[in-house]
């Protein structure tokens, strides 16, 4: 076996102990441990995204001594590793961006959440590569747990409410998939992939159990639906991404809910298999609820008179885009999805770490009034807002609108009435991102309110790196969305 | 409103600030020709049409949403009861159909009666080397698992303590306020010096710590194992803390103890099973000694393990009921 195979497990051990240590360090030493180990994460993802790229091959990890459906197993491929390398990236910046906030509103307990922070990126890392259903159950436990702490980071009223929210709905979803796991184990006597999927499609062929099969689907489908903010399920989203923390938000609506959605995408293609998947009624549910929170998103970000909530909500949105492209049941779509989703994270990440910026050059205000000329008064933070919001709104050469035109193209392959929706329901959301996300960038680059006084704040040197940081990034996954596409193809190739 | 000027409005965020503004500015200069006298009468003529239309707006207001807050209310209640009891019921048969068409539970014939569990009961003994199957399983062939379920608790407690923790235990540091409240609603509201239970708890709880190590310790030769030994241990302390109070638990059991002790368990699961996991993928021998099974000192990394878990299983419960009673450990 390569050396370069152990990657996935030395990324998870280290993360887990890092996030262990952390608790003993104190809190100036542990963030800067975290932005560290997010670094090494990505760099060491990226030495297997391109040796994995160069050979064209996935591989399975023996966890311990014993091999598959006895000891643990993780798997590693192209989809895998590039996703790890975006979201360990996101981590550093939104980190090192976020550290000047984290410092003023955590205060003592820094430490502990870098703990979460650290765990949260060991989570991401075991249900990106974990190949066990039970294994992605437990490090979605971790996820939940350490997404509350992230949350209630910043203890005031509004983030102790929307924390209790979020674990009521997180945990309902955890339930949910627990009992699809139960019921899986139920019927195939299994819980790695490969095995469930062969015994799943056997059953689906002959006809038995169609029932539960169905219910797997729909428990799998809704559970992480709730976990990743799917559109009737988002209430518990704008509070706990505009009250906390900015970096807390930034991991929160980047890593967090992607890697929910992630481990859903891998349980629909790896353990169900796409034919099962494609025949179910489910995946019409999910493509509907999709254009639902398309359209939703949008109306809701309009009508918000704060600059975070507004950004929230357009996650909202967002993940709707994500949910429609793998409701069209074929494979171009969980492409279109998945690029979708690196492109969201990037972009959302970039925009919740320049608000908190523009905010603090104006009086700490998040008022759409208060923000006028706030482009000028912290240049690198407009220009940050600005390509991210370019992006999302998919002003060419922006990922933005490669991932857009992935999503029309998966629409016309699928053909049908899914494709007359969903070419609608992009441009009329195209139409309503422009109009808020524009009026934003309009706002900031407006002369300041008469009678404004200007705080006269500076920004930190490590926010201004990180903003730029995430210009550069922002513009490089446009860059190269061919390369990552094509990455992400031939990974999903890989699944089965 | 028209519809532009609604745009307008909202594309500018002006939240009628401005123009209230440019109003007043506005009206100060028409009138600076004025005499006193014609200004008050003007203000007064406009404080009254300003009067007036505040009533208009009010009453308007009211009848705008008078069928809202009553009948508007109750229908939209009652359509929220009927959708829900219609979701519920849409789901609960879902839920019965599929529970009804699982296999039948113990059957021989059911899929998961497969190579899975026959080779953890087959190979358990001669593979890991404990007797007690459960062990083998959590501990050996499926350690990834446990190890981030361990974690699960860690981040439980540490999520506890960035909920409840009151201050930091510096000796230079002055007490906070809310410190000392929680200091007197502990005094106020736990029972002090009760002979019964103190004399109770000096008996039972030697014997409760003992018997959870024991169950700790024995976890791959009997049922038990560091998840149970760890839940009897933190029970043992905390009625010990409970009889005697934070003063004495204190000397036995601190905020640093917790930290040290979660910290060394946790390092030394991922230590030792990395090493495992690490030998294992790559195909190297481990050279971990299985002993022989059924004796005390056997199968591999699992007595070790056992410890660990149950070490962090008792300090996640203690810190949990001293977190939740007080926000601290002393």
């Amino acid at each position: 076996m390569p050396f370069v195979q152990n990657v996935p497990f030395f990324s998870i051990m280290l993360c887990m102990v890092c996030g262990v240590m952390s608790a003993m360090l104190s809190g100036r030493v542990a963030k800067w441990v975290t932005v560290a180990l997010s670094a090494a994460v990505a760099a060491l993802n990226l030495w297997l995204t391109l040796d994995l790229w160069a050979n064209h091959r996935s591989f399975v990890y023996w966890m311990g001594h014993f091999p598959a459906p006895w000891g643990n197993e993780l798997r590693g491929g192209l989809v895998e590793s590039t996703l790890a390398v975006c979201f360990s990236l996101i981590m550093m910046l939104s980190v090192a961006g976020g550290m000047r906030k984290l410092d003023q509103q955590v205060g003592k307990k820094l430490n502990l959440i870098c703990v979460m922070l650290d765990l949260v990126l060991a989570a991401m890392m075991s249900m990106l590569y974990t190949n066990d259903l039970f294994t992605g159950y437990v490090f979605i436990e971790i996820m939940t747990l350490t997404a509350c702490a992230l949350i209630m980071s910043r203890q005031n009223g509004r983030t102790l409410v929307s924390a209790m929210r979020y674990m009521i709905m997180s945990l309902l979803g955890s339930g949910l998939t627990l009992l699809a796991i139960t019921i899986t184990y139920n019927v195939t006597g299994h819980l790695l992939m490969e095995n469930i999927h062969d015994t799943l499609y056997e059953l689906h062929r002959s006809g038995n159990y169609a029932v539960p099969i169905t219910t797997i689907i729909g428990l799998f489908f809704v559970g992480l639906g709730i976990k990743s903010a799917l559109y009737p399920f988002h209430t518990w989203l704008p509070d706990s991404y505009g009250y906390s923390t900015p970096a807390a938000s930034a991991v929160l609506s980047s890593i967090i809910s992607k890697a929910y959605i992630f481990l859903l995408i891998k349980i629909l293609l790896r353990v169900v298999g796409l034919t099962v998947v494609s025949g179910s009624h489910a995946m019409d549910l999910m493509f509907v609820l999709g254009i639902v929170g398309m359209m939703m998103g949008s109306i809701n970000a309009i009508g918000s008179h704060d600059l975070r909530r507004m950004v929230a909500f357009s996650s909202v949105a967002q993940i709707g885009y994500i949910y429609a492209g793998m409701g069209l049941g074929i494979r171009a779509g969980f492409v279109a999805a998945i690029f979708h989703m690196i492109m969201h994270a990037f972009a959302k990440s970039a925009l919740f770490i320049s608000a908190s910026g523009l905010s603090e050059v104006s009086g700490n205000s998040k008022r759409f009034s208060d923000l006028r000329g706030a482009g000028f008064r912290h240049p690198t933070a407009g220009v940050c807002f600005t390509v991210a919001a370019m992006s999302l709104v998919g002003v060419p050469v922006l990922a933005g609108f490669t991932a857009k035109l992935y999503l029309s193209d998966a629409a016309l392959t699928a053909g049908g009435w899914k494709m007359w929706t969903l070419l609608i329901a992009l441009a009329v959301s195209t139409l309503l991102n422009v109009l808020y996300l524009m009026k934003t960038v309009i706002t900031l680059y407006r002369p300041a309110r008469e009678g404004f006084v200007d705080p006269g704040y500076k920004s930190g040197k490590l926010a201004t790196c990180a903003m730029w940081g995430f210009v550069i990034v922002n513009i490089l996954v446009g860059l190269m969305a061919h390369p990552i596409a094509e990455a992400i193809r031939s990974g999903l190739a890989m699944f089965d | 409103m028209t519809i532009s000027e609604h745009f307008r409005r909202w594309l500018y965020e002006d939240d009628g600030l401005d123009r209230e503004i440019e109003h007043s500015i506005t009206a100060s200069s028409e009138h600076d020709g004025l005499t006193p006298e014609a200004f008050a009468r003007l203000e007064n003529e406009y404080d009254e049409k300003h009067h007036a239309l505040v009533l208009e707006e009010e009453k308007q207001h009211e009848r705008m949403h008078e069928w809202a807050e009553t009948r508007g209310k109750r229908l939209l209640r009652t359509l929220y009861r009927l959708l829900a009891f219609l979701m519920l019921g849409i789901i609960s048969y879902f839920l019965i159909t599929t529970v009804i068409s699982l296999p039948p539970f113990g059957a021989a014939d059911n899929l998961y009666n497969n190579e899975v569990s026959q080779r953890y009961i087959e190979q358990g003994i001669p593979e890991t080397g404990a007797v007690n199957f459960v062990a083998g399983m959590i501990l050996d062939y499926r350690a990834f698992d446990t190890f981030g379920e361990s974690t699960v608790l860690f981040v439980a407690a540490c999520s506890v303590l960035i909920l409840l923790k009151l201050g930091d235990h510096g000796k230079d540091e002055k007490p906070t306020k809310a410190m000392l409240e929680a200091e007197w609603d502990d005094r106020h509201y736990e029972p002090k010096n009760d002979g019964i239970l103190q004399l109770a708890a000096k008996v039972l709880v030697p014997v409760i710590l003992l018997y959870g190590f024991y169950v700790v310790l024995n976890g791959h030769l009997s049922p038990g194992g560091g998840f149970s030994g760890g839940a009897i241990m933190g029970a043992g302390l905390i009625l010990y803390l409970n009889a005697f109070g934070f003063a004495k638990a204190g000397r036995l059991f601190t905020f640093k103890t917790f930290r040290w002790v979660t910290f060394l368990s946790l390092m030394t699961y991922a230590g030792l099973k990395s090493y495992s996991f690490f030998t294992g993928a790559n195909h190297i021998e481990s050279g971990i000694p299985l002993g022989t099974p059924g004796a005390i000192l056997s199968s591999g990394l699992i007595l070790p393990l056992n410890i660990c878990v149950g070490f962090i299983v008792m300090c996640t419960m203690y810190a949990f009921y001293t977190l939740f009673r007080k926000g601290g450990m002393s």
